[in-house]
């Protein structure tokens, strides 16, 4: 007989499920303002908390405050609050054609706009991200034209990309804005490389790489804070956690571990935890690493926690993993209101602007869909050429190639 | 010219390269200080400094993936894994990155990487240091993939290979290092030192990828083979007396077709002859294009002569190596055929 008891695995599961009430009483809200703001020349072991707390700016009355609070001009934040809302009435225009069958697929970003958005406020021209398939805002702000990315999503005669990507893989080198791959993870490591041959070359530019909370489980993740840590790589790794890899809750991939932040702990990398609904933290953050990397102190792992108020695509329905309402009870809000209440707080914004600049926003991403639906959608009007599929596979097309394209007849 | 063994031949053409080129660097495990475990990068990090020559972190996935961040900001990664049989974990960066980075971005981001890796068996590696996986990257649409048979290929190609504005597969046949090996693993180890390719120019000089190289003219039965069955094909020949003709391919992806079909269209006979396992291997795409673009020539089946379909032993191994023997019945049988 066995001393012990029969063994058992443990499997983590959410506090909620469909047809419970939404419950983040776990989730432990530090009061804005309230986290301190080292400096960037801080040695990592003195912030270790930083990596279990949540840096917030913006209070419950629409003020900024608190030590992080001030990075952006007044013009800065209605930039920001002009992308932000530029990008939710494109995620809502691009839903709507994928269901009118306009093209097969698409991923919105409802409740994550200011991760992306702010984080583009703090980069510079030369700059690169690695994203992953939620920071189109980083090419919103960033200002690429919205009727290239939609070119893109109907893969028609004027995709930039040819015809060859899923939806939303976007690819612009010139806005610092790396290809999609679509793979997870894979491309956090090669942030780290890109930063490194930067480094290498004696530059001042810097990458920023981008994981879901999911995606934090791959080797690549391991690898990327390995490599990022060893060559004090100047790069940003950023973890957006929005709670949700598809249907699975975020303490499938976070295990034990307090934070997914806390993972830079062990590698010596300073590693900070922000509020990713306040448009004000996620930019002071955003710029101490970003300064960081810059002055060659080497990366920073940032958290940002968030909420994916959509489902994870359009092939998904959230309404039979979470309950239906779980989205109304996050705790951090919704970061376009949130920006707007703080607009008006300084009296530079009130809601009949808001409304006017909502629509205007909506004629331009109208505006854009037309011009970019007259060449072509998925499955009608202008197509990327089928010789486009057997190009760029090599800078020089080899004999093989060549050959199976004659047999196509292009 | 100078005389070397292929890993000079190998040191040799990074060195040229990185004198060249700046955005030439080269790393991966052991690489740096040490020089590598087979010593392919000695004395690189003292000639570059340490910032063009280092050490890495025991991370497949992680030196390939970074080789790619570096190669879409404009290097030139040389990246070493140390054995082929660990290149798994970077499988997925390979195949689903760097193979695709030219493709999906339409051009704006490229992938001029190289990924060197020793290859094959013959050394008692039991079977984590003597797989030969070839396969596994012809099947990806993207990649080159590279086998050189000796020192001044080998050179040739690795400089091609560097200056090759996509990502290359570099399999370096490991029992061929130090000399030509031609399967009588019984017999005194013959030196580079001895042999006409272990003669090699000590500047800068390219040999073209999808290139094959008639190694032995013959007119009886065509031999399609790389890497180190190339000797062992030509010890068969000897020893058999069929007049073959041997193909060294060099470089399997993009393949060198019309090479392969004015040969085998000339003896009317073929026989493949690779180390890696049979099922689903390079010698089923080779055997599949001969009768493709050769039905109407061919008086014999094709035939493959490869390792077995099992992982590679470590008592076994001359069991398992395609030896002079089984090749030589093989192109008997094909005479007959």
């Amino acid at each position: 007989m066995s001393d012990y008891a029969p063994l058992s695995l443990h499997v983590p599961e959410p506090e909620v499920r469909p047809g419970d009430t939404p419950d983040f009483s776990k989730v432990v809200i530090p009061k804005a303002g309230s986290v301190p703001r080292p400096p960037v020349d801080v040695d990592p072991k003195e912030i270790r908390d930083l990596a279990f707390s949540i840096i917030r700016v913006l209070n419950r009355d629409g003020e900024a405050v608190g030590p992080w609070a001030g990075t952006l001009s007044e013009d800065e934040l209605k930039d920001g609050l002009r992308y932000m809302m530029t990008l939710r009435a494109f995620d809502a225009r691009m839903q709507t054609a994928q269901r009118q069958g306009k093209t097969s697929f698409y991923m919105q970003h409802m409740g994550e706009e200011a991760v992306s958005c702010a984080f583009r406020q703090a980069m510079e021209p030369g700059d690169m991200n690695f994203p992953t398939y939620r920071q189109a805002g980083l090419l919103i702000a960033g200002g690429y034209p919205m009727v290239d990315m939609m070119n893109q999503i109907y893969s028609n005669e004027a995709d930039p990309l040819k015809g060859r990507q899923l939806p939303i893989m976007y690819s612009s080198k010139e806005y610092g804005f790396f290809s999609i791959s679509g793979n997870l993870g894979t491309q956090y490591i090669q942030a780290v490389g890109w930063a490194m041959a930067s480094a290498i070359r004696h530059d001042t530019r810097i990458a920023a790489g981008w994981i879901g909370d999911g995606s934090t489980a791959e080797s690549d993740f391991h690898a990327a804070l390995v490599f990022a840590s060893t060559y004090r790589a100047p790069v940003v790794l950023n973890i957006v956690n929005n709670q949700w890899a598809i249907s699975t809750f975020q303490g499938i991939a976070r295990g034990g571990a307090g934070t997914f932040a806390a993972r830079g702990l062990g590698f010596g990398i300073p590693a900070l935890r922000v509020d990713g609904n306040d448009y004000l933290a996620v930019h002071a953050v955003a710029k101490w690493a970003v300064e960081r990397a810059r002055r060659g102190l080497g990366p920073t792992l940032v958290e940002y926690v968030t909420y994916r108020v959509g489902a994870h695509s359009t092939s998904d329905d959230p309404s039979a993993y979470r309950p239906k309402t779980e989205s109304d009870a996050w705790p951090l809000g919704d970061p376009v209101i949130r920006l707007k209440n703080h607009l008006i707080k300084l009296g530079l914004w009130s809601d009949d602007r808001h409304k006017q600049m909502e629509a205007e926003i909506m004629d331009g991403v109208v505006a854009a869909q037309k011009e970019a639906e007259a060449h072509g959608t998925l499955h009608s009007g202008g197509k990327p050429s089928v010789r486009d599929m057997f190009e760029g596979v090599y800078e020089e097309m080899p004999p093989h190639l060549r050959r199976q394209r004659q047999k196509v007849g292009v | 010219m100078a005389r070397m063994t292929m890993i000079e031949a190998i040191r040799s053409a990074m060195d040229v390269s990185m004198g060249r080129d700046e955005n030439v660097v080269v790393f991966g495990e052991d690489v740096g200080y040490f020089g590598g475990v087979f010593r392919a990068t000695a004395g690189l990090q003292q000639k570059y400094g340490r910032q063009r020559c280092f050490d890495a972190p025991i991370s497949e996935l992680g030196i390939v993936g970074a080789a790619i961040g570096m190669a879409a900001y404009g290097l030139r990664p040389c990246v070493e894994v140390q054995f082929a049989d660990y290149v798994y974990p970077a499988y997925d960066q390979i195949v689903s990155e760097a193979a695709r980075l030219r493709y999906r971005s339409a051009g704006q981001f490229t992938c001029p990487i190289v990924i060197r890796m020793p290859t094959g068996g013959g050394i008692f590696g039991g079977q984590t240091h003597s797989q030969s996986p070839e396969a596994l990257f012809t099947h990806v649409s993207g990649l080159k993939v590279v086998v050189p048979s000796n020192p001044r290929d080998a050179k040739g190609l690795l400089i091609a290979a560097i200056e090759d504005p996509d990502p290359v597969i570099f399999l370096e046949p490991k029992r061929l290092y130090n000399g030509p090996f031609d399967g009588h693993h019984d017999r005194p180890v013959t030196a580079w030192s001895k042999h006409e390719f272990g003669e090699v120019q000590e500047g800068h000089y390219t040999t073209p990828l999808g290139k094959a190289e008639i190694r032995r003219a013959g007119s009886d039965v065509t031999v399609l083979t790389y890497g180190t069955m190339v000797y062992v094909a030509q010890a068969a020949a000897e020893e058999t007396g069929v007049d073959a003709e041997i193909i060294d391919l060099r470089t399997l992806l993009p393949l060198d077709l019309d090479t392969i079909v004015a040969s085998v269209k000339k003896t009317g006979r073929c026989v493949v002859v690779h180390e890696a396992t049979l099922t689903s291997g390079f010698g089923a795409e080779l055997a599949a294009l001969v009768q493709e673009n050769c039905f109407y020539h061919l008086e014999a089946p094709v035939a493959r002569v490869t390792g077995w379909d099992t992982p590679y032993p470590h008592a076994q191994e001359w069991d398992y190596f395609p030896g002079p023997k089984r090749v030589g019945e093989a192109l008997l049988a094909a005479m007959e055929g």
